[in-house]
């Protein structure tokens, strides 16, 4: 890694949803600070910049993380998406946001684009995967409106559609 | 309960179906626009606030000096500033305290700003901070409000001498007699901590000044009431025409808890003003916790006047309200919102309370989900089941024995409400049988006889909707009510356009924070004007300048359902008899033989006489000499409703203080845990009667959601302080939300009994469990051990202290 100077500037590129981006960000810059308010790219949403909430949830080359716990110069290069990027085109929602509508998984939807990234990350890995398990994944998110029942419910049916579109693919 | 969902035609029209929410597409796809997603100025300031480390101290200096210098600080703003150029919030008693958004000359709670930078950006901002050097004295601080109340305890607003600032009593029917001629006396003492619903999105602010005509121009996630809009017109020194107040299209939750941002809108206007540039503020989530708002903790003592057989005959509160450090508006409205309904669900006919509002060195309080609820429904649903306990009595014996009876619809209290509807025996015997009661109590019986600690808890509550806003006068006398002149009514308004193609547009000043106003107003009006909900577009967020809207604008007190909806439906059915009208000229038939149906406009008796509803709709705009002169225009319809029922408190303080009731009937089976404490919920069922059901998958959602706040509320969540006023709550992982790990989902019932006082049947839903849940699970765990008395959080620390009998718990307090 270059050596970095605090009070500068430094110049930062990475792939967010299948574009190269770049901006400028301090060393100290904030992940989600630099998404949002650098590229622009709003949806990823900041609850508590302490970790907990999980709103900030993107994926870092495949894996979820939480964007309020990175800085913007340690992504250099790496593959980021983020909610924006889950909508195969911009009319048409993915399984999993469907099911989202579908079964009432959000309300005032300021969570919910952390939880669908990592529910995303999850449903890639585990297919098959389970009610205690995806309410085991989803308590490193805070919802305040549901009671999690409809998101639990929308992630079960999202993984249902995910099997059944693999069948029929 | 199941929700449906196909979309397709409507025999029975839109309302009442689970429709897909018109929100979800955009909310989804990352596209929502909360107030950090907005456009801003290019001359856009952020501003970082300092806040107080000490409960209580003086200021004796800030030197601003070396923040002002630094790198990108455009502005440094402290309490004299503020006081130079605003007035104080106003205060809801009469009493010599002042209460302004940022300390001045002493601050009496910790995280009261002491300074505001305003930078380049909010880094630079905060970096600034760290720059300003204030010199505190610390004083001694009060955070309990019994101690604060007693003499010595130090004094936070020197000038009225005492840290109570207001005490009133009531007295309905004749409590003495009732007291004097029944057998028994069952009492119960109960401590409710201070908590939030504290929503993931938190405050945000943009605030412009224009010099020039002396206005402010400010966009915040505010969700009302609007009786709060001239309470910062006033503050900030401007007529109301002055102060435009816009709110962004999406919330990110509120549960009441963004009312208390109008404070913030003050400071950062002012903030604006003193920078010459506009200012935006995102607060974070350390300053949400710390020093945002929470609901009030409040020391009740209840007592009834109960007959051998678990009837009540009367009751005597003594109610102690701790609104925190300043009394900011609209407090102490938690301490009279349930004010007429202060009996529940009972046919109490003789009842006493003593109100008393005391300071103390914490958070000033606000509105809070359920506001007012839990506090006064804790008291008396423990009470109810300690009178089964004392009176050797079956605890649902007790309820039945209570419950207003069916036929006594519509009931007016002791202290002056209207039970508008519903039959609370018939739905506590439904619960019952579909909730399987039986199944619950024989499973507790197993987990006892295996050595488990297991009980089972009840509740039954009404829950209130739709505030009158005269409810809070009665904190005055009659006669300073008399001096002030009269406050009430619930004004609700709704506008309808039409446009050059016929397309319909809806506005409300409703503010909803995710609660879907948009689909269900579509409903609505889709119903009936004969369209499909694609077809209406709704706007709910608010503009004061050029939106209806009145002092009870907002979203609070469940009024959406029952008061925008019904004054929607108003709006839409008026537009429809002028449409008709129009209609029957050019069909040539009676206006009330035209029927809307099918996006068609037709005679009833030949369908195929028809216009398009868009060609009818849009002949205002292009063929207005074609319009019946004495019609006046169908473009645009805007009504304003208020329900006649939400008088004035009267000379005997009697209140209507909401104009609903929904029912609310709840059991659970809990195990406690007897290693460590915690505290499993196994089975929760809750019966609701909120009036006509609009979408059932929203109601369900409400009711899911209060839930969950509610058991965090029950088991977890404190905002509570070190006795010397230390703060120990200050991160989600002090402060504990529940996650997916610890919410069950509930069962949900439901029986409808119409509001007969609202144009849809509606009553309020979203509000309930928060204040029938804490006090249902509380009588479960009290039922397990054996609990005459239990103090809210039931965390694992406390239950285990109690199981294991040690002394040495931590003491904290709310
Ligand atoms: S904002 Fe990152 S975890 Fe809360
Ligand atoms: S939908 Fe509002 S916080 Fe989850």
């Amino acid at each position: 890694m270059p050596r970095l100077m605090a009070a500068s500037s430094h110049r930062v590129s990475f792939t967010l949803n299948g574009r190269v981006v770049s901006g400028e960000a301090e060393p100290r810059m904030l992940l989600s600070d630099f998404i949002r308010h650098v590229l622009g790219a709003t949806g990823t949403h900041v609850g508590c910049e302490h970790g907990v909430c999980g709103a900030c949830t993107v994926q870092i080359d495949g894996a979820p993380a939480r964007s309020c716990l990175a800085l913007a110069v340690q992504v250099e290069g790496a593959d980021i998406r983020t909610v924006e990027g889950l909508a195969p085109a911009a009319d048409r929602l993915s399984p999993l946001q469907n099911a989202f509508r579908d079964n009432y998984g959000l309300q005032c939807g300021f969570c919910t684009p952390g939880i669908l990234m990592s529910l995303d990350a999850l449903l890639d890995e585990r297919p098959n995967v389970s009610e205690a398990e995806i309410r085991e994944f989803l308590s490193g998110h805070l919802c305040r409106c549901t009671g999690y029942a409809s998101i639990v419910k929308s992630a079960l049916a999202a993984a249902r559609q995910r099997r059944e579109d693999r069948v029929y693919a | 309960m199941v929700a449906e969902s196909e979309t397709t035609a409507e025999p029975n029209g839109w309302v009442g179906r689970s429709i897909p929410r018109v929100e979800d597409a955009a909310l989804l796809e990352g596209r929502g626009r909360f107030i950090d997603d907005l456009g801003v100025r290019p001359d856009l300031l952020h501003a970082a606030i300092l806040r107080s480390p000490h409960p209580h101290a003086e200021i004796e200096s800030i030197d601003c000096s070396a923040a002002r210098a630094a790198d990108g600080v455009f502005a440094v703003v402290t309490g004299a500033d503020v006081k130079a150029l605003t007035a104080s919030l106003v205060v809801g008693v009469k009493a010599p305290i002042e209460c302004w958004p940022i300390a001045i000359e002493r601050a009496r709670y910790v995280g009261e700003p002491v300074a505001v930078v305003v930078a380049s950006d909010r880094y630079r901002a905060e970096d600034a901070l760290e720059l300003i050097e204030v010199t505190y004295r610390p004083l001694p601080a009060v955070v309990d409000p019994l101690v604060a109340t007693g003499a010595g305890a130090p004094i936070l607003h020197p000038a009225v001498k005492s840290n109570v600032i207001g005490e009133r009593t009531f007295r309905y029917g004749d409590p003495d007699s009732a007291f004097a001629s029944t057998p028994h006396r069952i009492r119960v003492d109960v401590h409710y901590p201070r908590n939030s619903c504290t929503p993931i999105e938190t405050y945000g602010v943009i605030a412009e000044y224009d010099p020039g005509d002396n206005s402010y121009d400010v966009l915040a996630n505010f969700q009302g009431p609007f009786s709060l809009h001239p309470v910062m017109a006033r503050a900030l020194k401007v007529p109301g025409n002055r102060f435009r107040l816009r709110t962004p299209p999406d919330s990110g939750g509120s549960f009441g808890v963004k009312q208390a941002i109008f404070s913030y809108v003050v400071l950062i206007s002012v903030a604006a003003r003193i920078a010459g540039r506009p200012v935006k503020w995102i607060e974070d989530r350390l300053e949400h916790l710390a020093a945002s708002v929470s609901a009030t903790n409040r020391v009740t003592t209840l007592e009834a006047a109960v007959d051998t057989d678990g009837r009540i005959r009367a009751l005597a509160f003594d109610q102690l309200e701790d609104c925190g450090a300043y009394l900011r508006a609209p407090e102490p409205a938690t301490l009279y919102r349930m004010h007429g309904n202060m009996t529940g669900a009972y046919d109490i006919r003789h009842v006493k309370i003593r109100n008393r509002i005391v300071l103390t060195n914490k958070t000033p309080t606000g509105l809070n989900r359920g506001f007012g609820g839990p506090q006064a429904y804790y008291p008396l649903e423990r009470l109810m089941q300690r009178i089964a306990i004392e009176l050797n009595l079956d605890p649902l014996d007790v309820i039945r024995r209570n419950l207003v009876p069916a036929n006594a619809m519509p009931y007016r209290t002791a202290s002056g409400a209207t039970l508008d509807s519903g039959d609370f025996p018939a739905s506590l015997a439904a619960a019952i049988d579909a909730g399987k009661l039986g199944e619950l109590i024989a499973r507790r019986e197993t987990a006892r006889a295996a050595g488990k600690l297991y009980g089972v808890g009840f509740a039954s509550v009404v829950e209130p909707s739709v505030s009158n806003m005269g409810y809070i006068t009665a904190a005055l006398t009659p006669e300073e009510r008399r001096r002030a002149g009269p406050k009430n009514g619930a004004q609700a308004t709704a506008t309808i356009s039409l446009d050059p193609l016929g397309a319909v547009s809806v506005q409300v000043a409703s503010t909803p924070q995710g609660q879907g106003h948009r689909t269900v107003l579509a409903q609505v009006v889709a119903d009936a004007l004969g369209l499909r909900p694609q077809d209406i577009r709704v706007i709910a967020d608010v503009d004061t300048a050029k939106d209806g809207w009145s002092i009870a604008s907002g979203n609070y007190s469940s009024r959406f359902a029952p008061a925008v909806a019904g004054a929607t439906q108003i709006a839409a059915m008026n537009l429809r008899e002028r449409l008709a009208r129009v209609a029957a000229t050019q069909l040539n038939v009676a206006p009330a033989d035209i029927v809307f149906a099918g996006g068609r406009v037709a005679a009833r008796a030949n369908l195929d006489n028809a216009l398009p509803f868009a060609r009818l709709a849009a002949s205002a705009h292009w063929a207005p000499g074609t319009i019946d002169s004495d019609l006046g225009q169908t473009i645009r319809e805007t009504v304003f409703w208020t329900p006649p029922e939400l008088t004035a408190p009267n000379e005997a303080d009697e209140i209507n203080s909401s104009l609903c009731h929904g029912f609310i009937f709840d059991f659970c089976g809990v195990e406690v845990d007897r290693l460590s404490g915690a505290v499993r919920v196994d089975r929760y069922v809750t019966m609701h009667d909120c009036g006509r059901v609009l979408h059932p998958a929203m109601v369900a959602g409400q009711i899911t959601g209060g839930f969950a706040q509610a058991l965090g509320a029950a088991l977890f969540e404190e905002y509570a302080y070190a006795p010397d006023g230390a703060f120990l709550s200050g991160t989600f992982a002090d402060y504990l939300v529940p996650t997916s790990m610890e919410v069950p989902e509930p069962v949900i019932l439901q029986r409808e009994s119409p509001s007969p006082l609202t144009p849809l049947g509606t009553k309020g839903v979203g509000e309930g469990n928060c204040m029938s849940t804490p006090v249902c699970i509380a009588n479960a765990i009290a039922d397990a051990m054996s609990l005459t008395s239990l103090d809210l959080p039931a965390t694992p620390t406390k239950l285990a202290a109690l199981i294991h009998g040690r002394q040495n718990e931590p003491r904290v307090k709310s």
